[in-house]
């Protein structure tokens, strides 16, 4: 059984289907980098199985209709970290990673000794200790990007959706971020699926690519299967050629002829 | 799956546990101490002097405590206590739950220029209250009525802020709902100005009203509001910690397992009912419910978890300190305590305001 599954998925924003009879099965431990040109529906989709936005169609995560499970008995299978996400100036990085232990509390409980243990260990995993005293907004935004998987983290889900993790960071700390999610997924079996923009970075990490245009699934496979000159030309409107460097894809834009 | 992820986080050696800032003892001694002092002078301040040491030994005489006997003659005695504390301790019921209900909606709605009139209770109290000035038949009691009326008015309007906010759409939740509130607001206060007009006779009662003040009608009102107030700041304070994690927006809230719907129309809900009680006996009361969660929150930079509790201490406090002032400043008259809240709290905010430095949020 796959951990998450979605068949015959489509979603209707603004009177028009975003998202259009996607079939996807995710393995668990497994890291899918979703691709595609901009307004291909890769965010809608990732909403969609975080529950965040209705759907046609069905989303199986662990075995149930994301639908018909309780929001937080959601939060605890899987962990989202937004594209832009929200950190509250005034708030510190240990309450902001506290804040990952929601799902797991009372409706109106409060941290217990366990909840700050699993907090602090998310820290350190991300050597953020001696942070946890900072306010958000005295961070970098390669620290802040820290933050949320350490959020995501102590949320101890088992499937952790990125919404273009990396955009925000230079090419060192972008390299940085994804070493440190395929050290997680190791260590933690986590199942990865992340929105990602550069092909050539996410082609160095991600098991298996699915490339989406205009809602629908246009290829799905490896990254030398989906990453092709003619598939990348056609569906990004891009002139590129691909190279394999080091054994692995690169894509590299290059400059249209004129006439 | 969930005890793989745990066990591979435990597999870490031990690191520091993380702690939220929660109230720490220094401020709420401090908070504590600023109400019992504000309460104290609420008791001893009034145009017939009774003395501390009277104040005390009947106070400890009401207790029961053993050996204690009040000294106070008959007349003081009912004036202590018929008039001076039901009135001080109406003003704290009153200020806690606007300084309260301010911290919460600006938790829930993001906003901090949120104050507990956003939704239009006060527009609405406001056309209650002169609807049952105005047209009140002779006869009837109308200190009974318009409490009665501005509460009703104040639950009307919030009602149909929200059935308007949420029949516009779902995307933006709490951006429909405060653009409803103001909406709502600016048309009941047209309705109040129209009937207000039509009306000149009460003209005077009305804006008396509305400016704000603590009636001296003994523990009625006290009564009156009690049990809304209870409720109301109950349910807010045991969301404080749903309030921070409201703070990372609706979409992430979800995601951390919070219904942000539901929990958002509850504490609505509760911190309009609070709010009605509360106008509903003292009138328009400005400015507390902005500026005592924002004031604590530049002083001590803490989240809801603390801000909460502290501005219900604080706000107590304040209102009971500017019902002194308003007794007391130009006795044997009354000055409206609204215009004190906002004549004493402006500048005390905008000291606050500059000596922290964008500690905002």
């Amino acid at each position: 059984m796959s951990e998450v599954g979605l068949s015959g998925v489509s979603v209707e924003l603004g009177g028009r289907d975003v998202v259009e009879d996607v079939d996807v099965a995710i393995a668990k431990g497994e890291w899918v980098g979703l691709i595609g040109p901009n307004g291909a529906g890769k965010t809608t989709m990732l909403r969609a199985v975080a529950g965040l936005i209705p759907y046609r169609g069905s989303i199986v995560v662990q075995g149930d209709e994301v639908a018909s499970l309780p929001r937080r008995e959601l939060g605890r299978r899987i962990a989202l970290v937004p594209q832009v996400p929200s950190t509250p100036s005034w708030m510190t990085v240990g309450e902001y990673v506290l804040l990952g232990r929601t799902p797991h509390l009372g409706t109106l409980a409060k941290e217990g000794p366990s909840d700050r243990v699993i907090a602090g260990r998310a820290l350190e995993r991300l050597d953020l200790l001696g942070y946890a005293g900072r306010p958000l907004g005295t961070l970098s935004g390669g620290e802040r990007q820290r933050v949320v998987v350490a959020r995501a983290l102590a949320q101890e889900a088992a499937i952790v959706i990125l919404d273009e993790p990396t955009t925000a960071l230079d090419i060192g700390h972008q390299q940085q971020a994804l070493e440190l999610l395929e050290d997680l997924r190791a260590e933690s079996e986590l199942t990865l699926v992340a929105a990602m923009h550069d092909l050539t970075l996410a082609a160095q990490y991600v098991d298996r690519m699915v490339l989406l245009r205009a809602g629908r699934v246009v290829a799905d496979g490896t990254p030398s299967e989906v990453l092709t000159e003619d598939g990348i030309t056609e569906h990004y409107d891009a002139s590129i050629r691909v190279l394999e460097v080091d054994g692995r894809i690169a894509v590299v834009p290059t400059r249209r002829a004129r006439p | 799956m969930e005890a793989a992820a745990s066990q591979a986080v435990s597999a870490q050696p031990l690191a520091e546990p993380v702690r939220a800032r929660g109230l720490t003892p220094l401020w709420v001694c401090v908070a504590v101490a600023f109400l019992l002092v504000s309460l104290a002078l609420g008791v001893i301040a009034g145009p017939v002097d009774i003395g501390i040491g009277a104040i005390v030994h009947s106070l400890a005489a009401h207790l029961h405590l053993p050996g204690a006997t009040s000294s106070l003659s008959p007349v003081d005695n009912a004036i202590l206590w018929q008039l001076r504390v039901p009135r001080v301790v109406l003003a704290a019921l009153v200020g806690m739950m606007l300084a309260l209900s301010g911290a919460t909606y600006q938790g829930v709605f993001r906003n901090p220029l949120a104050d507990p009139y956003l939704l239009g209770v006060a527009a609405g109290a406001g056309l209650g209250a002169t609807l049952a000035i105005a047209y009140v038949p002779a006869g009837i009691d109308e200190h009974r009525l318009i409490p009665v009326a501005a509460f009703a008015g104040g639950i009307v309007a919030v009602v149909v802020a929200y059935a308007i906010g949420r029949s516009a759409g779902r995307e933006r939740d709490s951006v429909t709902l405060i653009l409803a509130g103001v909406t709502v607001a600016s048309f009941f206060t047209a309705v109040q100005a129209f009937v207000q007009q039509r009306h000149t006779d009460t003209l005077q009662q009305v804006y008396a009203w509305i400016l704000g003040g603590l009636p001296t009608s003994g523990w009625t009102d006290v009564w009156l509001i009690l049990p809304y107030v209870v409720v109301s700041a109950t349910i807010m304070l045991l969301h404080r910690r749903v309030i921070d994690v409201m703070s990372v927006g609706d979409e992430e809230a979800a995601t951390l397992g919070i219904n942000v719907r539901r929990t958002r129309l509850l504490l609505v809900v509760a911190a309009t009912v609070g709010t009605a009680a509360a106008v509903a006996v003292s009138g328009l009361i400005a400015f507390v419910g902005i500026i005592v969660p924002h004031a604590i929150r530049l002083l001590t930079g803490a989240g809801y978890r603390a801000l909460l509790p502290l501005s219900a201490i604080v706000g107590a406090g304040f209102l009971v300190l500017c019902d002194v002032i308003a007794r007391t400043a130009a006795a044997p008259a009354e000055i409206p305590i609204g215009v004190i809240t906002a004549f004493f709290g402006a500048p005390f905010f905008a000291i606050v305001l500059r000596s922290t430095r964008g500690g905002t949020r």
